[in-house]
């Protein structure tokens, strides 16, 4: 065989399938189930360059990429919208390179990519949550060396996270950590669980579906499997709460039971609609104002 | 118009990914062309390739006119599309030794065997910006053309090798030699480093750094943050020739030849109890980018210290924070939308408010 | 008494080590320094034993590897050699695969894994050393510093960890107003005493105090000295004393171990060490120290 025809045969694009090259897609796989066997512990691994920018999501891309088959049904959100500019972006980036379903439905989806959120609507043991996340360590705040922190989850050393928040607590009568909330996984390790509003940490614990997170930039994949023991760090006299919505409704499905996002009317005065855009539609079409 | 509407949304970046590219194609100007990129603009496809970590001169120029001349959003078009190459073979190592030189000087000495070759560079150019040129640039060309490369070769012609300046300083026994693992190479592109890391994954990491971002670190650490005293041993330029073995027959072959810049470094520090000698830092980039090996040679240097003791020693801060594809990816990622996280913050800072208040 | 922590053999050498180096380091040679290798064998062969209630003393200059050692008991600092037992302790009985089956003594503490090292520390063992920044986080508040060990040991409970940095600050007599300060605000005596607090944070029974009361004023070392005593007498606690002067080792110790380069030169009680000293070392010491 001649070089010119080896390099045709080896360098022939082999699956253009989902973007990602297999050895790519082998390469994230490895780490997803190293990851599931070891649940809220960073796996690191080769994270590829993908066409958008780290910071973008390109942690929970690889994931997804190297999970898609043809008869996927994918709905990615920003911020809990299927709008939203990220949402957009990746969504036209799997329509591109592979050619898959794509859905607002949260019950209609097989995988479900989101940044910052959770659906409202409960996920199935037939769901896959990939997390798009930024900071994989909890432990950051308190310790800015990855060497020191991976020697402390190693150890379980985690006084000094349980000491910051009571030292929150003395100094301002409240643990000060507003989303990425961190979470202990399995009764081990300490875990950012991406940056959720604290609203959607309970859904993670003990629920149905597989949470896969991917972080790009740093280069890390954790997984929550189904059925995982998934708390907050939080004191017997200081527990743990969600956002406090009481007293207020979406303004178009009524919902008193979701995540509300704040918007700001042109006369100054404050109104309220679901941050799950996907869910306060469904809702809309069935509910009657009165 | 709200950027995150719920209804729209796609129609607005469709336009805004337009409006982008028409700006980019200029209004009543020539299209550039890439010959003139890669020819005139070459320092910033040097740059772009060098970041990008990938040694394509005409993709880098397509990138770099694709990104409207930002060599951060050129390098990261770069990477990406090295992304989706597969990599069909790895060259053998290759020693700079036989590069074809343009230009080499050494600032330790002030003769060295094999002389300075100045080359190409605007070090000693007086820095008066051309507002009226007298010759039409076309016939300047000629003229230089004319001036450069009519007249005799050197007495005994351009050397082959040029032997290295600090291989006088090994002789005599003054460089700590840097203990040399045969272990394969870390390669950072296809695994998460892990700290401490090892010498090769550092040097991977710094030969794709952003240039601005390894020259902040360096000379933080020349001006005072840490005691890096450098003297530039050599600094070369030129093409090295790239040997490839084939697959299938086993037989090595040269696959062509890739310009690279490489710098030589040399800084005393003395271990305690041991000889004082001086210690080697190395950087080599794609293409003609001076300043960035210069830079990377200055940190090898400073990230081999014995006790880690400012910013550009530390391995995570100089590592983490110089990759320029990232930090752009990071810095930028701030304007997506974060209103479910601020809402989360509002939630806090009014109960501690509350919580103040009550208290007060 | 019972022995309730036993060391045998114990070294900690900074350096590769050489053929030459044992013959050319130690008390003798009157260095811990290989001058072939440029080895540091800063602990060397030392072997000790700690009972119940009991404090003994390590005395000798500076270099002479008495706080390495405490380092290393602490598990500050991995041994190179050596082994280290505890007693069976029923602090311990809920870490796991400490104690083989009916033994009373438990496994070697130094071939454990850094987990079960710094749960044994954390259950076993409080320490105070020269240099309070070491010991406390000078950032944190004082009550925070307290309950660190707590949280470490898996107590959740905001209210009783402060009811309980409130007592332990009160007996090392820090005013119960400034619980909520960081220590950085403190004089060395108070962040010395806020570090007796957090030493004692978690109930151990074994105490490691490395030059405690070196650098505080004479008056404020009186009144630091005096507080240890009183509490090593109610909380019953055993107590390893490192210190260059032989007047605090006095006032503390039962028995007392006497280094020099690394190496063990002389033990005994501590009556008898300061009354009839055997080593030449040990002489100078004393001719020295006591008038």
């Amino acid at each position: 065989m001649r070089v010119r025809e080896w390099m045709d045969r080896e360098a022939a694009p082999r699956s253009t399938f989902a973007f990602l090259d297999d050895g790519a897609k082998k390469d994230v796989r490895r780490a997803l189930l190293k990851a599931v066997a070891i649940p809220g512990y960073q796996v690191p691994y080769g994270s590829r360059e993908m066409p958008l920018a780290r910071g973008w999501g390109t942690g929970g891309i690889q994931i997804t990429l190297s999970l898609l088959k043809p008869d996927d049904i994918v709905k990615v959100i920003d911020q809990g919208c299927d709008g939203s500019v990220n949402a957009v972006n990746i969504k036209k980036f799997y329509e591109r390179t592979a050619g898959v379903e794509i859905t607002t439905d949260t019950a209609l989806a097989t995988l479900v990519q989101t940044r910052h959120r959770i659906p409202e609507e409960p996920l199935t043991d037939r769901q896959i949550l990939v997390l798009q996340v930024p900071y994989p360590e909890a432990l950051r705040e308190v310790e800015p060396s990855e060497a020191q922190t991976r020697r402390m989850h190693a150890e379980a050393d985690y006084a000094r996270m349980w000491l910051h928040l009571y030292e929150d607590i003395v100094r301002f009568g409240e643990i000060r950590i507003s989303y990425r909330y961190p979470c202990t996984v399995n009764g081990r390790h300490v875990m950012d669980p991406s940056p959720i509003p604290r609203w959607d940490v309970p859904k993670l614990h003990m629920a149905d579906a597989l949470f896969l997170f991917g972080a790009g930039r740093e280069r890390r994949i954790y997984a929550i499997p189904p059925h995982t023991r998934v708390e907050p760090l939080e004191f017997e006299d200081h527990r743990f709460r969600v956002e406090d919505f009481s007293g207020k409704s979406c303004a178009r499905c009524g919902a008193t039971d979701t995540f509300l996002d704040e918007i700001l009317m042109p006369d100054g005065s404050q109104t309220h609609y679901c941050s799950d855009s996907g869910h306060c539609d469904k809702r809309r079409a069935g509910w009657k104002p009165c | 118009m709200s950027y995150v509407a719920v209804q729209g949304g796609r129609e607005a970046i469709e336009r805004a990914c337009e409006a982008y590219e028409h700006r980019r194609s200029g209004r009543t100007s020539a299209p550039l062309e890439l010959d003139q990129i890669r020819e005139q603009l070459h320092l910033a496809v040097d740059r772009v390739m060098g970041e990008g970590g990938l040694y394509a001169p005409e993709h880098a120029s397509l990138a770099f006119r694709q990104a409207a001349g930002d060599t951060f959003e050129a390098a990261f078009l770069l990477r990406a599309h090295r992304a989706t190459l597969p990599r069909i073979a790895q060259s053998e190592v290759c020693s700079t030794g036989p590069m074809r030189v343009i230009r080499r000087i050494s600032s330790a000495f002030k003769e060295v065997p094999g002389g300075q070759i100045l080359g190409p560079t605007s070090d000693y150019t007086l820095r008066l910006l051309e507002l009226d040129p007298l010759e039409d640039p076309v016939e300047r060309r000629n003229h230089l053309r004319e001036r450069l490369f009519s007249g005799k070769e050197p007495e005994g012609g351009i050397p082959d090798e040029f032997p290295r300046v600090v291989e006088l300083l090994r002789r005599e026994g003054l460089v700590q030699e840097v203990t040399s693992s045969s272990e394969e190479p870390f390669d950072i592109t296809r695994r998460s480093m892990l700290y401490p890391a090892p010498r090769s994954a550092r040097l991977q990491s710094m030969a794709r750094a952003e240039t601005g971002a390894l020259l902040f670190l360096a000379y933080s650490s020349m001006r005072g943050y840490g005691d890096i005293h450098p003297t530039l041993a050599e600094l070369r330029v030129g093409y090295v020739p790239l040997t490839v073995t084939n697959p299938v027959t086993g037989r090595t072959f040269v696959a062509g030849e890739v310009l690279v810049t490489e710098a030589e470094v040399v800084s005393r520090f003395s271990e305690p109890g041991g000889e004082p000698r001086f210690h080697l830092g190395c950087g080599m980039c794609f293409g003609q980018n001076e300043l960035k090996a210069i830079s990377m040679g200055v940190l090898d240097r400073c990230l081999r210290s014995p006790s880690p003791s400012c910013p550009a020693e530390d391995q995570e801060f100089v590592l983490y924070h110089a990759d320029g594809i990232e930090s752009m990816g990071f810095a930028n990622h701030w304007k997506l939308p974060h209103y479910v996280d601020f809402l989360s913050d509002l939630d806090r800072l009014r109960k501690a408010r509350e919580v103040a208040h009550a208290r007060a | 008494m019972e022995a309730l922590l036993r060391a045998h053999g114990i070294t900690r050498r900074y350096g590769p080590g050489c053929a030459l180096c044992l013959d050319s380091t130690g008390a003798d040679a009157g260095t811990n320094r290989c001058p072939t290798c440029g080895s540091v064998w800063a602990c060397r062969d030392v072997s000790l034993e700690l009972r119940a209630e009991e404090a003994l003393g390590i005395v000798g200059e500076s270099g002479s590897g008495k706080s390495t050692l405490v380092k290393l008991l602490h598990f500050d600092d991995p041994a190179t050699s050596g082994y280290l037992e505890l007693a069976r302790l029923r602090q311990l009985e809920g870490i796991g695969g400490i104690y083989a089956d009916g033994c009373d003594w438990s496994r070697d503490l130094f071939s454990m894994d850094r987990y079960r090292q710094r749960r044994v520390r954390d259950a076993s063992m409080g320490i105070v050393y020269q240099h309070p920044h070491l010991g406390l986080r000078m950032g944190v508040s004082s009550g925070g510093n307290v309950a660190e060990r707590l949280l470490s040991a898996g107590w959740r409970s905001i209210g009783a960890m402060r009811q309980r940095a409130s007592h332990l600050l009160e007996r090392t007599e820090i005013p119960l107003s400034r619980m909520d300060e960081p220590p950085r605000n403190f004089s060395g005596g108070m962040q010395q005493r806020v570090q007796i607090a957090k030493a004692l944070s978690g109930d151990p029974p074994i105490l490691l105090l490395d030059e405690v009361s070196t650098g505080l004023d004479l008056s404020v070392q009186a009144r630091v000295l005096d507080m240890i005593r009183t509490l090593r007498e109610e909380l019953r606690l055993s107590m390893v004393v490192v210190s260059h002067d032989l007047g605090v080792i006095h006032l503390l110790c039962q028995r007392t171990m006497v280094m020099k380069n690394g190496q063990v030169v002389e033990s005994g009680l501590t009556d008898q060490i300061l009354q009839d000293p055997q080593h030449g070392y040990t002489q100078l010491l004393v001719a020295s120290q006591l008038q």
